[in-house]
């Protein structure tokens, strides 16, 4: 079943043409990743899904209802969550209010539960929970955005560039979480990514974004191995 | 970068030269705010030249700036040096939050607030005193809603003051009302300005919305001034009632079979008694608006505030209304300073347009700045230190204000965050149990 369908969407911000007709399919379930190069439209396609700015043509349908003419907090309480570029996390507010944040929108009878389902997923947030979080290491920051994007209980979670800045060693942390979600909780994910070669590898879709539009789309493998991918995206980085 | 670049030490000439400076711009301004003066000879004013006092200025001034330079370069180092160490350290940051120091401190000044008027219930002067205090303390902390907490820079908080005060002078001098019945209508329709300067400046933040917000408390103004009809203009309203304890007015026993509070109660009568009666009444009012703004802060809302302070795009991304959440923090705001304009037009008795100028706004905003963003304690001392500086500096009649400028800019240097910088988490608890959000 489709969970997310993006169709035709133009984006502009204001004589900038971002988005130019952008295609994409995710599917219940599955781990989308995007990639693409600086300026290529992704952090754009992941703000218009979150309705800013608002798309300027196309058609945005998550769950069977066209989502492309609400506001970002109504998009966010149909069930979609998003981890933002660079965490923007709440640094002068504790791990737990961040947490609490995530959960505004849920009922309280959730919160207990479901802090305990992310102290078994990151527990490293446990042991800082009193401590502010913009005290925070990098990557510890990093899975608190994820952890408090998860607290709202999502049907489909956003990520954008959630490996930028961080060191390999929680690159790899965050890529095996983003596996985990998916094959142990059933999460749906569409990735946002220019660190290409983690994110396809733990994708089951790929599609390549170029200039406002979709210019290739297969499976992870298959985009790995593809001759142009390896080109721009692969090589340079090792 | 400090440790790879390590500040190097001014040389003699260079300080000299900078303090040379210094002494010239003082010179500039001393000129005609020291070297000329006016004197009143018989019927006309001749100005008089003042050179010794003036070079005792741009000397004075000389000296004291190699002075400030020499401290604040040994403050500078000392605080590199202090950087460098706890950076070797690698201690965890402790997870407790409030420094027993402070809460000690909070405790204190309550129960100071609750005895000062027994201990100095002759002292007129120092009941008043404290009671202005009290005033901007409730400001303060209304204002710290809008400003410390969800981070809107409000330059025109003085209007809903206004508009608190003058609609218990309306409704008390045309209609008749009580203070405590005012009381709810006041705040709610300061909460409804609230809404009005809020509405239009959804997408505002920073420097625009502080210009607008600016506008709006000198519209505000100018109404009162020019609807006569409506505020008595320039000259106010006068003989506004005083409130009164629970039916009970504060004067002197009359003929005429009104009960009075002194009556009631069998005591000599005195109008002392007035005035402590104020003073416990704005710490009541004070205190509610502590009690308030510190459980809404264990609310939802109330941490929606602060994450909107933090990051508006993330709080859209979690499903906060980001349009509700800040019109509640100006509403809110709004209301308290509404409820402390009833208190001002109530305790005064008159109110006109002067008294909601700009520079009230401005002293507001000092306080919750000074204070430290956001916090409650942080709020009550800012008070404490911006009314009573001026009162202490009377003394010195025509520096008084020259003081007071210096005392501000040395707390800013000395704590450039405010006075308590240490944000409390609204919750404590970390069993998940308790905390629920």
């Amino acid at each position: 079943m489709n969970m997310l369908e993006i169709s035709g969407v133009h984006t502009h911000y204001g004589h900038v043409h971002a988005l130019k007709g952008v295609d994409l399919v995710v599917r219940s379930g599955e781990i989308v990743t995007l990639i693409g190069a600086n300026g290529a439209g992704k952090s754009t396609l992941m703000m218009t899904l979150f309705g800013v700015p608002h798309l300027s043509s196309g058609r945005i349908v998550f769950e069977g209802e066209d989502i492309s003419g609400l506001k970002a907090h109504q998009i966010s309480r149909r069930g979609i969550a998003l981890v933002p570029e660079g965490r923007r996390i709440f640094p002068r507010m504790t791990v737990l209010e961040n947490l609490q944040m995530g959960a505004a929108m849920s009922p309280a009878a959730h919160f207990g539960p479901d802090l305990e389902r992310m102290f078994a997923l990151f527990p490293v947030l446990e042991e800082r929970l009193l401590q502010r979080a913009g005290t925070l290491s990098g990557g510890e920051q990093q899975m608190l955005a994820i952890a408090r994007a998860l607290m709202a209980r999502p049907k489909l979670l956003l990520l954008d560039e959630p490996s930028l800045g961080l060191a390999p060693l929680y690159i790899r942390r965050v890529f095996d979480i983003i596996g985990e979600l998916n094959r142990d909780h059933g999460m749906t994910i569409l990735l946002v990514e220019q660190n290409a070669h983690h994110a396809l590898r733990v994708a089951h879709r790929g599609l390549v974004l170029q200039q406002g539009k979709v210019v290739l789309e297969g499976n992870g493998q298959e985009l790995l191995a593809n001759p142009a991918v390896r080109a721009a995206y692969l090589e340079a980085d090792q | 970068m400090r440790a790879i670049f390590p500040r190097q030490a001014l040389s003699i000439a260079e300080r000299l030269r900078d303090a040379g400076w210094i002494a010239f711009v003082a010179l500039v301004l001393g000129v005609p705010m020291i070297g000329l003066t006016t004197v009143d000879a018989g019927n006309k004013l001749v100005v008089h030249t003042r050179l010794p006092l003036l070079m005792e200025f741009v000397a004075a001034c000389f000296l004291g700036r190699l002075a400030l330079r020499f401290s604040l370069d040994k403050f500078a180092q000392r605080k590199i040096e202090r950087q460098a160490q706890e950076a070797r350290r690698t201690v965890q940051i402790p997870a407790r939050s409030t420094l027993p120091l402070i809460k000690w401190l909070g405790w204190w000044l309550l129960g100071a607030a609750l005895v000062l008027p027994l201990m100095f219930s002759g002292n007129r002067y120092v009941v008043d005193t404290a009671t202005t205090v009290l005033i901007y303390v409730m400001l303060g902390w209304g204002l710290n809603v809008v400003v410390g907490l969800a981070g809107l820079l409000d330059l025109g908080y003085v209007a809903f003051y206004a508009v608190g005060a003058y609609a218990y002078a309306l409704l008390s001098t045309q209609f008749g009302w009580g203070f405590w019945q005012s009381l709810p209508v006041a705040g709610g329709l300061a909460a409804f300005f609230g809404l009005a300067l809020g509405w239009p400046t959804l997408r505002l933040r920073g420097d625009y919305l502080a210009i607008v917000t600016l506008g709006f408390g000198e519209i505000i103004r100018i109404i009162l001034v020019n609807w006569t009809e409506l505020s008595g203009g320039p000259n106010g309203i006068a003989s506004i009632p005083r409130p009164s304890f629970f039916g009970l007015p504060f004067q002197a026993p009359s003929d005429d079979g009104v009960q009075t509070f002194a009556g009631f109660f069998g005591l000599e009568y005195s109008p002392g008694q007035r005035v402590i009666f104020l003073y416990y009444l704005i710490l009541l009012l004070a205190l509610l608006t502590n009690l308030f703004v510190t459980r809404m802060r264990r609310l939802p809302v109330g941490r929606a505030w602060e994450a909107i302070r933090e990051d508006e795009i993330a709080c859209k991304a979690l499903g906060i209304n980001v349009v509700t959440v800040k019109l509640s923090a100006f509403a809110l705001g709004a209301m308290l300073g509404g409820l402390a304009g009833v208190f001002f037009a109530a305790r005064q008795g008159f109110i006109s347009p002067e008294s909601f100028v700009f520079s009230e706004s401005a002293t507001i905003l000092a306080i919750v700045v000074l204070g430290g963003m956001g916090s409650q304690l942080g709020v009550v001392l800012a008070s404490l230190v911006l009314v009573l500086l001026p009162e202490i500096g009377r003394d010195f009649a025509e520096y008084r204000m020259l003081l007071f400028g210096m005392a501000m800019i040395l707390i800013m240097v000395w704590r450039p965050g405010g006075l308590l910088v240490r944000r409390e988490p609204a919750i404590m608890a970390p069993a998940p149990m308790q905390a629920r959000p």
